[in-house]
């Protein structure tokens, strides 16, 4: 959570699982679920859960998980057309951050 | 159940009371702005697991919001302290369990609990951004940093809510308080999703089961 002082920084091998983590609290998946995204699984437009404030919630989460400033004009639908363009795009930001 | 009470702004506001005179009483401050619907029944079935627990609750309406006759633009951070600390003393409350941004306006001094706190800063950015994000699915191009210049002029429709100048400016500029006399409650504690962050409003009774338990255990231990 945003909220808590005290969490570090997650190494970049870790990356993944944070994200599978807020991605499983913001929309509800079950463990199994988030444990069961691929590079491949759809995201916005595919999972009925986002909607543009779910969306919002999402990214401001990742921010506050990941250490990380997500551009509005940074957001596309590419960007959020599967769980492997999230991740890589949280990873290249992590790497320039 | 439903109590008024005097509001230092004028008039009076409604609150959920669940109030048998026991020695134990938690005044629970909302989560605000589209928050407050997701997390609305979630907060109220907390309350009446406290009331199970032998422990009273207050849940006001902050000015501006749910019952309130009061213009939500008018609000400002500084009115909702002060309306605050008037229901807390109106209910001769012992305690506070402030949800999610409601950490920013709890009394000073009460003991207690915030759960899920969020800085304004953060709420407001995820505001300004589910704005941009659907003006931008209607096909309307908008900047964030040009909503939030505009917003500190002349106030700004956010999510449904009509936010005043004052209030973008103060939100923007808040960071969580040094939690003092509260105790933080993190999500991961609830043992179940952020209600707060689905696209319908949910309920998931285990949580308000846990919120109370925490509660309840650590005000009766």
């Amino acid at each position: 959570m945003s909220s808590q002082p005290g969490v570090s920084r997650p190494t970049s091998g870790e990356v993944d699982l944070v994200l599978r983590r807020v991605l499983q609290d913001v929309l509800g998946l079950s463990s199994e679920r988030a444990e069961a995204l691929t590079p491949a699984t759809g995201l916005f437009g595919h999972m009925p859960e986002l909607d543009s404030m779910a969306v919002a919630g999402l990214l401001t989460e990742i921010e506050d998980q990941l250490g990380i400033v997500i551009e509005d004009d940074e957001v596309d639908g590419e960007m959020l057309e599967t769980y492997g363009a999230l991740l890589a795009f949280v990873q290249a930001k992590r790497a320039g951050a | 159940m439903i109590a008024a009470w005097p509001c230092p702004a004028g008039g009076e506001e409604y609150a959920l009371a669940l109030d048998r005179g026991r020695r134990h009483r938690v005044l629970v401050l909302p989560a605000w702005f589209d928050e407050s619907n997701k997390l609305r029944r979630f907060t109220a079935e907390t309350m009446r697991r406290l009331d199970a627990a032998g422990i009273d609750s207050f849940l006001p309406d902050l000015p501006g919001c749910n019952e309130s006759l009061a213009p939500l633009e008018q609000q400002t951070l500084a009115g909702w302290r002060a309306a605050t600390e008037t229901a807390a003393r109106h209910f001769a409350a012992t305690h506070v369990l402030a949800i999610r941004a409601a950490a920013l306006i709890a009394p000073q001094g009460l003991p207690g609990w915030r759960s899920a706190a969020v800085a304004g800063s953060a709420q407001l950015r995820s505001l300004v951004r589910a704005r941009v994000l659907s003006s931008r699915e209607a096909g309307r191009s908008e900047d964030r940093e040009e909503l939030l210049a505009r917003g500190r002029q002349s106030g700004l429709d956010l999510a449904g809510y009509r936010l005043g100048a004052r209030m973008v400016s103060d939100l923007a500029g808040a960071d969580l308080p040094e939690a003092a006399s509260l105790r933080d409650i993190a999500q991961g504690e609830l043992g179940g999703p952020a209600l707060w962050l689905r696209a319908e409003p949910d309920h998931d009774p285990a949580q308000a089961d846990r919120l109370a338990a925490i509660v309840a255990a650590e005000l009766l231990a």
